[in-house]
């Protein structure tokens, strides 16, 4: 989402030196801990709760790869990372994965050699309007001024949008999320754009979030997932599959409580293999037969874990929408585990 | 006409009565200071209403504040559309807000502590007509609040004491022939001491240590500001005044090197100078070998400010007539005896608003860190306790708690620095 020419241009060039260390998964194992880059603070994803300790969807694949690999999902030391400096912490190796909200791009996967290794995540681009502007599509917004975040892929995006459909609009610039609300608020501003996720969390800390509606339109994929550095395929594996571990254990109906039952043997056989009771999947990772099963255990399954974060009973109240099953009409598919 | 007697005689003096009500008292100090003129007047009712108009809606705001619920929906449900601050966020996360959201809290006794003792040791610093004895705390504390607040084993801090002392003798012992021996032969020492103390120290010392180690990575909120600002004021002023002496100096060597220190590190916006800190530095270095954070951010905040003081110091040095130079040299002093008696004291003392200049906005400038991921004060409340679900959108109450400590601190810096001012004034006025 965010990123400026300059630091991509910098991690470009640092990627050179940066030399990544082969056998990440072996470091980790030694290490006895995972370092993993998260954001700084963003509701709902990654964010420090009163006793100091990290709490989030994002930091919830932090723990399950913690899990997986170190049998322990407490096991992870959290490196707080900004827009500007994750890059550059994941190339350098001072993380070992980064599981920050980022978006999967082209030039992140091929030119900052990056591997992303899922979508943990499908975000895309919104608006948000208050409620007495009687707008009801974002095509209806010609002349309207926009708070935007500067420097970000929203702003070409946004930009995108209004050229291609031929309206005009006026861009209030703003820094942060935080300064964003505020103008937004105060009237600054018409429209506030970002990534739907955001919006939606923003608008549940208004006083008043009836007064405002989310417009329908939804104008840049977004997917936002893990990811680790290029060169080094058996950890990448370990992060991937554990992801679609996840995935798979809510397709298959695997949660956290009925876990430690079905892991004594159930009639489905990729169940089994998941959880290790049937075949050498755990194995082939170099990790152990029940793998998975300690991952799914660090905080459920991926539906257990979108609902306990940001799903609906949460005050953000996120509705699945593409990231449901794909037998759900969502977009998350895990392929299989064989 | 002999017997003929005034109709009254005073005998006595008339007893002063007071003077009318519009000429005392506040209605005249009123009539002086707010109504002399119609201007005035007017200006002073538009102030009295502007200022309650601030008052009228900040007041009741603090007067309703809610300070005992646990999420800002509940502030608002207690609230109940009552205009209000939701204060609860305070005394939840006080403690992040102080120390970051990792230091462990059964430690924070440690940075409580150190904090105390940094005001016995700055005391005599600060005061000159303390004993001069104290000084010797001062001398000791940065050994002792390193330990207090990193924690681990106390060899560390003592290996370093050592290194310091033994340098400092050699010094002594070959100052008297050549500075430069002196000098460089202190640093060897100190070198050699701790790289020997270094490998003494064994590797598992710092488990099991009496006070359990904190990593620099879980320092945080005021409490970095404080350190960070602490540390980097009192080494940047020796830095800067040795800057400022080599920018003059004959030598064409040292007065390139400062010349060029000084423009490059003042032509460069300090936070780009962290983005190097945290970002770049990573890569000269072997992999897996890196300095702690916090240490690299200390030596460039100080390299930023040692340049501005430098500065500052050199326009103090100007401000000197040529007079007290030559008047050092025809009493025979030496270069360093001239500096110290003659001239550092009055230039410093010319410097020194400019100096307390810098040391306030470099200690404001410690929120900078926060864009490098460091969890300072503004750290704090932009990353972790704003992205939180329960305080998300509480935003006056946790800066104006910000901007109060910061307030405390820099008005007290520069009210320090108006008494030293007042109690340097030798000259006649």
């Amino acid at each position: 989402m965010k990123k400026t020419v300059i630091f991509s241009a910098l991690t470009a060039a640092g990627m050179a030196a940066g030399a990544a260390a082969a056998g990440t998964l072996d470091d980790v194992k030694a290490r006895g801990t995972l370092n993993c880059g998260v954001t700084t603070g963003l509701v709902g994803f990654a964010a420090p709760d009163a006793n100091g300790e990290w709490d989030g969807f994002d930091v919830a694949v932090c723990r399950a790869v913690a899990a997986a690999v170190l049998g322990d999902p407490t096991a992870v030391e959290f490196v707080p990372t900004t827009g500007k400096t994750r890059f550059t912490a994941l190339a350098s190796g001072e993380i070992d994965m980064l599981a920050r909200n980022t978006t999967w791009t082209f030039s992140r996967d091929v030119d900052l050699k990056f591997t992303f290794v899922g979508v943990n995540y499908y975000d895309g681009q919104g608006f948000m309007v208050p409620k007495d502007l009687g707008v009801s599509s974002a095509k209806d917004l010609d002349g309207a001024t926009v708070c935007i975040q500067t420097g970000t892929t929203t702003e070409l995006n946004l930009a995108d949008f209004f050229r291609s459909n031929n309206i005009s609009y006026e861009p209030v610039p703003i820094e942060t999320n935080a300064e964003a609300q505020q103008q937004y608020l105060a009237g600054a501003c018409d429209v506030y754009t970002t990534d739907a996720s955001g919006l939606a969390a923003t608008r549940a800390t208004f006083e008043a979030p009836g007064d405002h509606v989310l417009l329908p339109e939804i104008i840049s994929k977004e997917p936002l997932g893990p990811l680790v550095r290029h060169g080094d395929n058996e950890w990448g594996d370990v992060v991937r599959w554990t992801l679609n571990a996840l995935i798979s254990a809510e397709e298959l109906g695997i949660t956290s409580t009925n876990i430690s039952e079905m892991s004594g043997g159930t009639d489905n056989p990729e169940i089994n293999r998941i959880l290790g009771t049937e075949g050498t999947l755990g194995e082939m990772l170099g990790l152990d037969a029940d793998w998975a099963m300690k991952a799914i255990n660090a905080g459920g399954n991926y539906g257990e874990i979108f609902e306990k974060n940001i799903g609906e009973a949460t005050p953000i109240g996120l509705a699945r929408g593409l990231n449901a099953q794909w037998t759900d009409g969502g977009l998350l598919y895990s392929p299989p585990f064989r | 006409m002999s017997d003929t007697s005034a109709a009254f005689v005073r005998t006595e003096q008339v007893p002063p009565s007071p003077p009318p009500a519009s000429a005392t008292g506040p209605v005249k100090w009123a009539k002086d200071n707010l109504f002399s003129t119609p201007l005035y007047s007017l200006l002073t009712i538009a102030a009295f209403y502007f200022i309650y108009l601030i008052l009228a809606n900040t007041l009741p705001w603090i007067a309703n504040g809610v300070w005992g619920t646990s999420s800002l929906a509940e502030c608002r449900e207690a609230l109940n559309g009552v205009s209000g601050g939701c204060f609860s966020v305070l005394t939840e996360r006080w403690n992040q807000l102080l120390f970051g959201f990792k230091y462990p809290a059964d430690q924070y006794w440690r940075p409580a502590l150190t904090f105390l003792l940094f005001f016995a040791a700055a005391a005599p610093v600060l005061f000159f007509k303390l004993p001069r004895q104290l000084l010797l705390f001062t001398a000791l504390f940065p050994f002792i609040a390193f330990y207090l607040i990193w924690g681990g084993t106390i060899l560390t801090p003592i290996l370093a004491l050592v290194g310091f002392v033994a340098g400092y003798f050699v010094y002594q012992r070959f100052v008297t022939g050549s500075f430069a021996a002196g000098f460089f032969g202190g640093i060897a020492t100190a070198f050699v001491v701790w790289i020997i103390g270094g490998m003494l120290i064994p590797a598992n010392a710092n488990e099991g240590a009496l006070l359990s180690t904190v990593p620099s990575r879980d320092l945080g909120g005021f409490m970095l500001n404080m350190m960070l600002g602490v540390t980097c004021v009192s080494l940047s002023v020796p830095l800067g005044i040795a800057l400022a002496l080599g920018r003059q100096s004959d030598m064409p060597l040292i007065k390139w090197i400062c010349v060029v220190f000084i423009e490059f590190i003042r032509g460069v916006p300090l936070i780009t100078l962290l983005f190097v800190a945290s970002v770049m530095l990573a890569y000269f270095f072997p992999p897996g070998t890196t300095t702690d954070l916090f240490l690299r951010v200390v030596i460039m905040i100080t390299m930023f400010s040692a340049a501005y003081i430098a500065e500052v110091i050199r326009g103090g040095l100007a401000a000197l007539p040529r007079g007290q130079y030559e008047a050092a040299d025809s009493l025979g002093l030496d270069y360093p005896q001239a500096m110290r008696l003659i001239i550092l004291p009055q230039a410093l003392k010319i410097s020194i608003p400019g100096i307390v200049n810098v040391a306030v906005g470099l200690f404001k400038d410690t929120v900078l860190v926060s864009v490098i991921s460091m969890f300072d004060l503004l750290g704090m409340i932009r990353g972790p306790i704003l992205a939180s679900t329960e305080w998300n959108g509480v935003y006056w109450e946790l800066l104006g708690f910000a901007s109060l400590l910061f307030f405390v601190v820099c008005y007290g810096i520069s009210q320090y620095s108006q008494w030293l001012e007042r109690q340097l004034a030798t000259d006649h006025r």
